[in-house]
């Protein structure tokens, strides 16, 4: 057990502390960190910011350097990750393109569709969003009724896609789409990827609980993709689907109990303030929050070890993604509990229902709803680990 | 940054394993948890004289091997998982580690090899009829100078009390209160004036006594008046010690559940395909998993004497506490009938996560320790 930096780690640790120092001025230090991948405050100058993590390859630091990456390892992801948290740098905004789409293309794509896409992920000219779930396929990710049929050299897709996080800003879509019309379940489909602007694709956004609209729906209606460009064989939509959603559950999220700890500082700050503090139960509940995070760390660094050695990230990954998304939905909870009264009042003004404005601590007790139902809800992952990590008996079906 | 164990530790649990497997069958822990003295002279000299096991982390000038809390934390989860009945959690983690934090070199070197070559048992006598495990709770006063104390008063809920041949007892000078005017105080097991009683302990695989202390002759161990930093760091350790040992126990009951919802069928099928019971043992899993993360943390900060030492030892006590009384009630429940009878293990694992949970504070009683070392 080591737990400090290789001279290595360290030199890269350094490299990053110094472009941060340099770079992170102005309205992108103002900016702060707040708000996660799916949160729109501040959007623009978010851009602008990414656009100089991509010049200078801190977006796309893990991919290949034949493919304008730094080749990075998962401790150096790691690494940056922790000092970008640490200097309180503003989310990002290709957390769908960097994150989860180039660590997919990477696996499954062609030579020419990683020349085609990956450097406009990196110049952030194009973002992306998630065509996965649907009215009819959510949990259950293989009832996917999208359709798409070939017709000459272009992909015509006929369906609707729902909870697709800014699609109203992304330009393409990956999609999971049923290409085999007589197919069922996990057979026959494909991972299309469509622009998103063109006639046949309408979206139209989600007012949340939150009162924002960071979830939409999309509608195809005759829309349509090139012929190449789908991601992997035709058919075998499902097995690159569940890359993607690996990446989603693992590798994303390993270094985010780091912005967790944040608020949950910022927490213990506001009960100091109100005199909250000084209440025995509020005391259990920061105290155990700040035991969760901490353990979430510990885990994390236990993962990343055994990916550095292994290289891959099995079923374990829904552990993680079963205990952060648990644990944010309590300190959401434990929020509201230090607000007290004041924690029943948004900004905004009576009768102007399009004013409704939540504070910072109030977004995250009612965000993390969602985070307990995407990327596979926690009943979802508590099948996969009770399947796939303690092989328990699947269900009959 | 490396958050594994090494080849060299790997291979020392597979030793241990297979000698707690072979030593501390479920057949020898009914035998001896039946026994007043609760565990088998001939495996405790086995285990010093085989293994090495009570010399493991003692400083090599004082007849031990001079490893560190990691791999004492390596034995310690798996003596939790076979439940292992002995002395050693008292004499090497507790009364060891306070001679180790408060003895000085002398009496180190008069009181240490004994230990590691498995000839004496050592308990440390700190807690009182009050329940308290914070300084407030020793209100035994020592009186005397020099060399020469005596102790009156009553020493409670002390683990191998009865069996100890050594007591490290913390006591305070009169007058002083708080973490003021404490020592620690060295008596005989067979010492005159000292009475001795096992309690009967609702987890039987621990044994614990009630010591009376009337006009008994001490030696102070180190500071007779400025002990407390020794005590509460000889604390911190144990809890370390016994979250990795929890952890032990935890990963145990979790088998256990696993097993029995595999084989078990209801409504012609294996109850662990049901999700009812399927999400039991996830939620299992993810508690020990991360429980695991915890003491092995908490025993690389120990191992390292770091500051980071009085938060992480909370932390983990806290938090294994929790996750192993609950995997142990799980398991409870996912057996049904069987596993509420006395023929079957779970309600010895059952007893000794409460027992655990209990002793040197609970969950709750942690994190409120926690929330003051962290400021809140």
């Amino acid at each position: 057990m080591e737990f400090v930096d290789t001279p290595e780690e360290a030199a890269f640790r350094d490299e990053i502390r110094t472009w941060l120092s340099e770079h992170l001025t102005g309205d992108f230090a103002a900016l702060g960190g707040r708000g996660g991948p799916a949160d729109e405050h501040g959007w623009d100058i978010r851009v602008e910011w990414e656009k100089l993590l991509g010049k200078d390859r801190w977006l796309g630091l893990s991919w290949p350097t034949e493919h304008g990456g730094r080749g990075a390892g998962f401790a150096e992801q790691v690494i940056f990750s922790e000092e970008y948290a640490k200097a309180n740098a503003p989310a990002r905004v290709s957390f769908f393109g960097e994150g989860l789409f180039a660590p997919t293309l990477l696996a499954f794509g062609t030579e020419e569709q990683k020349r085609r896409f990956l450097p406009k992920i990196q110049s952030v000219e194009e973002l992306w969003c998630q065509g996965f779930s649907e009215p009819n396929a959510g949990s259950d990710l293989a009832n996917v009724q999208t359709r798409g049929v070939l017709d000459g050299d272009q992909w015509i897709v006929n369906g609707q896609k729902v909870w697709t996080t800014l699609a109203h800003r992304a330009h393409w879509c990956f999609c999971v789409t049923r290409t085999d019309p007589e197919s069922e379940g996990h057979k026959g489909l494909s991972y299309l990827l469509i622009p998103m602007d063109q006639p046949g694709v309408e979206v139209r956004p989600l007012k949340q609980m939150t009162g924002t609209a960071e979830f939409n729906e999309v509608f195809f209606d005759d829309a349509r993709a090139a012929k190449d460009q789908v991601l992997g064989p035709v058919g075998e939509g499902w097995k690159v689907a569940m890359a993607t959603l690996g990446f989603e559950r693992g590798t994303a999220f390993l270094s985010q109990q780091l912005a967790f700890q944040r608020e949950l500082e910022e927490i213990i700050d506001l009960a100091r303030a109100n005199g909250a503090i000084e209440d025995p139960q509020i005391r259990q509940e920061l105290a155990d929050s700040f035991v969760g995070v901490q353990i979430m760390k510990f885990n994390g660094m236990r993962m990343l070890t055994s990916l550095v050695h292994t290289g891959v990230l099995g079923p374990e990954s829904s552990i993680g993604k079963l205990y952060w998304s648990s644990w944010h939905r309590t300190l959401g909870e434990r929020a509201m509990h230090v607000l007290g009264p004041a924690g029943g009042i948004v900004e905004g003004t009576p009768g102007d229902a399009g004013a409704y404005a939540l504070s910072e601590f109030q977004r995250i007790f009612m965000f993390s709803r969602s985070e307990t139902i995407y990327a596979g809800s926690s009943e979802i992952q508590r099948n996969i680990i009770g399947e796939r990590v303690l092989g328990l008996p699947r269900e009959p079906r | 940054m490396n958050f594994a164990f090494s080849e060299e530790q790997d291979q020392l649990r597979d030793a241990i394993r297979k000698f707690m497997e072979a030593k501390s069958p479920e057949s020898e822990v009914r035998r001896l948890m039946e026994t007043t003295e609760g565990y088998d002279p001939a495996v405790w000299t086995q285990m010093a004289q085989e293994l090495g096991l009570q010399s493991l982390h003692l400083p090599e000038k004082h007849g031990g091997q001079g490893f560190t809390f990691v791999e004492l934390g390596i034995v310690l989860e798996e003596m939790g998982r076979e439940l292992l009945c002995a002395p050693y959690f008292s004499t090497v983690c507790l009364a060891a580690n306070a001679i180790m934090n408060a003895g000085t070199d002398a009496q180190q070197s008069e009181l240490l090899p004994g230990i590691a070559a498995g000839e004496t048992i050592a308990a440390l006598a700190f807690t009182e009829p009050n329940g308290k495990w914070d300084a407030s709770g020793i209100t035994m006063e020592a009186k005397g100078t020099g060399d020469s104390y005596t102790l009156d008063g009553e020493k409670m809920f002390v683990i191998d009390g009865h069996t100890a041949n050594t007591v490290v007892v913390a006591a305070r000078q009169a007058g002083t209160s708080g973490e003021d005017g404490i020592g620690f105080f060295v008596v005989d097991g067979d010492a005159k004036g000292l009475t001795r009683t096992p309690l009967a302990t609702m987890d039987q695989t621990r044994k614990q006594a009630k010591l009376e202390f009337s006009g008994v002759a001490a030696k102070p161990l180190g500071d007779p008046a400025g002990g407390w930093s020794a005590l509460s760091k000889t604390l911190d350790q144990a809890a370390v010690c016994l979250a990795n040992e929890m952890v032990g126990g935890a990963q145990k009951v979790l088998d256990m559940a696993v097993e029995y919802a595999k084989v078990r069928v209801q409504f012609g099928r294996p109850i662990g395909s049901f999700q009812a019971i399927k999400h039991k043992c996830a939620d299992m899993l993810l508690e020990v998993e991360s429980g695991k993360s915890a003491a092995y943390y908490a025993a690389w900060a120990a191992a390292e004497d770091n500051e980071e030492l009085p938060v992480v030892a909370s932390l983990a006590k806290a938090y294994c506490s929790d996750a192993y009384f609950h995997a142990a009630a799980e398991n409870i429940q996912i057996h049904g009938g069987i596993g509420f009878t006395w023929e079957h293990p779970a309600h010895l694992y059952f007893k000794r996560a409460k027992s655990s949970e209990i002793l040197l504070g609970d969950a709750t009683y942690h994190r409120e320790l926690l929330a003051q070392r962290i400021g809140i």
